[in-house]
């Protein structure tokens, strides 16, 4: 980012050629995000780096926490103060983290969580790639839940798909994970920053209630129930246990049915509005490619090699990964003879492609275990491998 | 003159706690003769005394018998995970200068699980009112050791006595950065009120340690089976040294219990002024 762009407020319209952990940053102020809370962690520290850097200047707050447990119930709390919060991680801070965002599932919190994805398991490849973690993001937190987790694929995607992860947090009220991975985050491209009326910006639903007749936790057909915060005179009453409408403790199988069903259901129902995708070259494919993130760019070139020599295939790209895209899937199986998936990791997305495609197609991963990105040739020679 | 002359019976709809308390959520689910009772009042008390804005306090816990003080509670009450309040609070209360944001929960969860949140806190020097109910065990899951329990003293996870030297919370606070640490016995509700007085209106990470009364997870195991010993033994063992050097506040089975007000420090930059600090930075020429 150039000094100029640096001393702009929250949007820093204009033409960039920066990073996509940079451009992450940049995407979740244009979002509104006044709240960093962070721990240091490779691929992941320029984010907190440029949070630092800019938010003090548009009376934002930074504060490095003492570690990543911290900054989640950091970045919960001032969710609750009335402001829009984020942190950025990778997997080892994301482990430590998954207790806290079940509250934020439970207690309804809008947040994002930005992990930028190195190899694993445990310490793994601090400074190098992995989309490992995929798995992680839908099911780290105990209990049932459903969630939202975005990958981007390019640095514009960075800043685009972090404004989207806080809008759909502010609008579902929950954590939103943007699953980046450590080359989209050090890799360098050009990124434009529209003016600020162009962005569409989502805050979440207030209540038009007084306090005495408020119930915080009932929600409207939309399941998601508007949100006072702190200060604001309706003196909510916030736990992590199974509560009731009002917020209070209620540890019957009923409570438990009518809370979890809601916070599962109000994502569950609303996934094609959720769900994006991209779909390149899929319409006369008899081979499609299905991948996410880094993956998937080298992908595309695999996709525009072949198509050269005259085979069909095509792209899916998941720019939404949860909640997954089951009945895209399930029509691919009807339409080609095989699915093949690259990604870099053992099967995670594989497995769900598997599960969706219900044995009406061929389905194969194309695995690499971290450290390294697909070529395009490799994807190439899979495609052509019968 | 007979007892029915000197006790009258006084019949009233208002309770002095009225709209402090989530009426909906009594009875609490604390024990009998636990002192989390009078703790939760002493806290309205202080409140009240201390004359803040309703709208601008807000009560945070973690997980345990005092975590669930925030839940009966009619503020903006945070009941979170075991060991995090007070990390919950820190970013509640950046988000606002003016919030008064209250921690109120056990020693386990506060200095075993949360230990590291405490002593960072501290040492930022983080705009919250931290008491600390330091009933010795953990009473929620039944009575095992924890980190405050004394040499000697018996659990359902010590049963042959617990060896390990226990926190002396004060001193912890103290030389991390507290401005203010004060210890009462659940006994000393007035002074307790008045410390909690004094933290609240206080700017910075302030800290009160009441030692609570836990009959039915801590007494049983260690002859002290019903409310009134403890506090019998409170009275018998505590001594006020205000000012005394938290060093030699330190609690052992047959020490004496050093109570009062120990650190009250003036003028120290808060978190909230250090962040106001690098905002006005941040917009300086030439950055």
């Amino acid at each position: 980012m150039s000094k100029k762009n640096e001393d702009s407020p929250e949007v820093a319209t204009g033409q960039h050629y920066t990073t996509g952990n940079h451009a992450a940053a940049e995407g979740s102020l244009a979002a509104g995000c006044k709240f960093f809370g962070g721990y240091p962690i490779t691929p992941s520290s320029e984010i907190a780096e440029h949070m630092a850097l800019r938010l003090p200047k548009i009376n934002g707050n930074f504060v490095q926490f003492e570690d990543e447990i911290a900054s989640i119930a950091g970045i919960l709390g001032a969710s609750w103060g009335g402001v829009k919060s984020m942190t950025a991680t990778s997997g080892p801070g994301y482990s430590l983290m998954v207790e806290n965002i079940g509250l934020g599932l439970m207690t309804e919190t809008p947040c994002v969580i930005v992990n930028v994805q190195r190899g694993g398991p445990s310490t793994g490849l601090p400074t190098l790639i992995g989309q490992q973690d995929v798995m992680q993001a839908r099911w780290g937190s105990h209990g049932d839940y459903e969630t939202i987790a975005i990958s981007p694929s390019n640095v514009q995607e960075c800043f685009d798909l972090a404004l989207e992860c806080f809008n759909l947090s502010e609008q579902y009220r929950l954590p939103v994970t943007l699953l980046m991975d450590e080359v989209i985050g050090h890799m360098s491209e050009r990124l434009v920053i529209p003016p600020k009326e162009e962005l569409t910006i989502i805050s979440r639903k207030k209540p038009t209630d007084p306090p005495d007749k408020h119930l915080p936790y009932k929600a409207d057909d939309s399941l998601v129930p508007p949100m006072a915060t702190a200060g604001e005179g309706y003196r909510v009453m916030v736990t992590g246990l199974t509560h009731d409408e009002r917020g209070y403790p209620d540890l019957t199988p009923e409570a438990q049915d009518k809370a979890v069903r809601r916070i599962n259901d109000k994502i569950r129902l609303n996934k094609d509005k959720i769900i994006k995708l991209e779909e390149y070259m899929l319409d006369d494919a008899k081979t499609a490619i299905v991948s996410f993130g880094t993956s998937a760019r080298a992908a595309k070139g695999a996709v525009n090699r072949a198509r050269k020599k005259g085979i069909k295939v095509g792209l899916l790209r998941l720019i939404t990964l949860w909640p997954f895209p089951d009945e895209k899937i399930d029509q691919l199986a009807d339409q080609v003879d095989r699915i093949i998936i690259p990604e870099i990791n053992y099967g995670q997305v594989t497995r769900e492609v598997e599960r969706a495609a219900h044995g009406k197609t061929e389905v194969k991963g194309d695995f690499r275990l971290g450290g390294a990105i697909h070529t395009p040739q490799e994807i190439l020679k899979e495609i052509e491998r019968n | 003159m007979s007892e029915e002359e000197e006790f009258q019976l006084i019949e009233s709809d208002v309770h002095p706690l009225d709209g402090y308390l989530r009426e909906g959520r009594i009875p609490h689910i604390f024990c009998p003769a636990c002192s989390l009772g009078s703790v939760m009042n002493i806290i309205v008390e202080a409140i009240k005394e201390a004359k803040l804005e309703n709208k601008k306090v807000s009560v945070v816990s973690g997980i345990g018998c005092t975590g669930r003080i925030s839940g009966y509670l009619n503020y903006d009450s945070f009941h979170t995970t075991h060991g995090r309040a007070i990390p919950f609070a820190i970013g509640l209360g950046v988000t606002d200068p003016e919030r008064k944001v209250i921690v109120i929960s056990g020693d386990g969860d506060l200095f075993a699980i949360g230990g590291n949140h405490f002593i960072h806190a501290a040492r930022r020097n983080a705009d919250i009112t931290v008491i600390c109910v330091n009933n010795f065990n953990y009473g929620m899951t039944g009575g095992q050791v924890g980190p405050t329990s004394y040499k000697g003293q018996y659990q359902s996870t010590a049963p042959y006595g617990a060896v390990e030297e226990p926190f002396n919370l004060p001193d912890l606070a103290a030389s991390c950065g507290a401005v203010y640490v004060a210890r009462w016995s659940a006994l000393d509700v007035r002074r307790m009120k008045d410390s909690f007085t004094e933290a609240l209106l206080k700017k910075g990470f302030t800290f009160v340690e009441v030692l609570g009364s836990c009959p039915t997870t801590f007494g049983r195991r260690n002859q002290l089976a019903e409310g009134k010993k403890i506090l019998e033994y409170f009275h018998e063992k505590s001594e006020i040294q205000h000012g005394a050097d938290t060093k030699t506040v330190g609690i052992s089975k047959d020490s004496k219990i050093i109570v009062g007000k120990f650190i009250d420090i003036e003028d120290k930059p808060t978190l909230t002024d250090n962040l106001m600090a690098v905002q006005r930075m941040s917009k300086a020429k030439g950055k």
